[in-house]
């Protein structure tokens, strides 16, 4: 059954708190999920203050402030700090997006930073992204087509067949929109969840890929593609405003052009 | 998949499963389908018991011998019927995943939903075919 209650050992206890230095004016208090899995303890979510005067002002800045000068276990992942590798997708203020891009002035009250939601936890703010990277690979997200490729240049689109993937080829998978869907959390075994079904769809509309049959013939399944239910919650979260919803819908649509 | 997970297949192996079941479309076009009919079916239901609330047996029986009613009432109980075969099986698709138990919810989802359109086609039959 779906679960409903938290497995054992992991109801969130207190943590610590890490004041700030005597003097800060310009406090803010972050609470930052922590767990270790390998040290058998229950999860914890400690607080650290830091001065914002002395921080710049994304989350992430924070977390590095807070990693390089407070606690240096602090465990997450960042790498590009603009938005574009999706590295640092986590948590922040009950909603997932990039810390790199969220504005600690954009959060009332007390920053509270989570791992991304039914991930299993590495470390921290670190969760498991294995099988979300083999579903992206089940997709074959590269262009395949049995016409060779003219021998004095690039396969070429019209400008209008290279506007039907905007919207489509911005998507940095940071697994912020999976995450955020219920039914990824119930089936992600079996279910593709949208960042991978947009990025299915990026190339179900690329008018150089010959293979549009097959990938179709691929998603048809119960599970793959029609586990979406449309609750939009991946359009409401996409860090770069994407709209996985409307590509999975235009899946569907493919799927019942093809029959009538 | 779980980090705890001791089988040494590779992810995409795992991913890829017994692979695409090859249908799908069939189920999610005739719940729209039916979800489309059921509107104004389901209108016409409730204007139609509303407007015989205060009539009589022998009323009722005679709107039901109508050819029209009869066959707008037959109408409405399978779409109905259908749709709600459709609706529940999604919800124990994506609920119950304890193989057993969701077998056992699906089989039962299946022959209960038959019987009971088959119970209500025959009652609409005995009042549109009977004495």
């Amino acid at each position: 059954m779906v679960e409903f209650n938290l497995p054992a050992n992991s109801k969130i206890k207190g943590g610590n708190k890490h004041k700030a230095a005597a003097g800060a004016k310009n406090v803010r208090s972050f609470q930052i999920y922590r767990y270790d899995p390998d040290s058998g303890e229950n999860p914890r979510v400690d607080t650290y203050e830091v001065d914002m005067d002395e921080c710049g002002p994304m989350v992430l800045d924070a977390l590095i402030k807070i990693k390089d000068e407070i606690d240096p276990t602090v465990t997450f992942r960042r790498s590009c700090r603009e938005g574009i590798c999706g590295s640092c997708a986590m948590n922040i203020d009950g909603t997932n997006t990039l810390a790199c891009t969220k504005d600690c002035d954009d959060v009332k009250g007390d920053v509270k930073i989570y791992p991304l939601p039914h991930l299993e936890v590495i470390k921290d703010l670190v969760g498991d992204l294995t099988n979300f990277y083999a579903q992206y690979a089940s997709i074959k997200p590269w262009l395949v087509a049995d016409s060779p490729a003219p021998p004095d240049g690039e396969r070429l689109q019209s400008e209008e067949e290279r506007k039907l993937i905007d919207g489509l080829y911005e998507c940095i998978l940071c697994a912020c929109c999976s995450t955020s869907c219920p039914s990824y959390w119930w089936n992600s075994d079996r279910y593709l969840g949208p960042a991978v079904l947009l990025q299915a769809y990026r190339w179900l509309v690329d008018s150089r890929d010959e293979s549009q049959g097959e990938r179709l013939d691929q998603l048809e399944d119960p599970f793959r593609l029609y586990r979406c239910h449309t609750i939009m919650n991946c359009t409401n979260t996409c860090p770069k405003s994407l709209n996985p919803a409307k590509a999975i819908g235009e899946i569907k649509k493919m799927m019942v052009a093809r029959q009538v | 998949m779980k980090m705890t997970d001791r089988s040494l297949r590779t992810p995409l192996a795992r991913v890829r499963g017994l692979g695409s079941a090859k249908s799908g479309t069939h189920h999610f076009w005739i719940q729209r389908l039916t979800a489309v009919a059921l509107v104004p079916l389901t209108i016409w239901f409730a204007l139609s018991i509303a407007s015989l609330a205060t009539a009589d047996l022998p009323s009722v029986q005679a709107w039901m011998k109508s050819p029209l009613s009869a066959t707008l009432m037959l109408s409405f109980l399978l779409a109905g019927f259908w749709h709600m075969k459709l609706g529940l099986q999604v919800v124990i698709e994506d609920y119950v995943h304890s193989e057993w138990t969701k077998v056992t919810c699906l089989v039962m989802n299946n022959l209960i939903s038959i019987f009971l359109a088959l119970a209500a086609t025959l009652a609409v039959l005995k009042m549109l075919l009977g004495g």
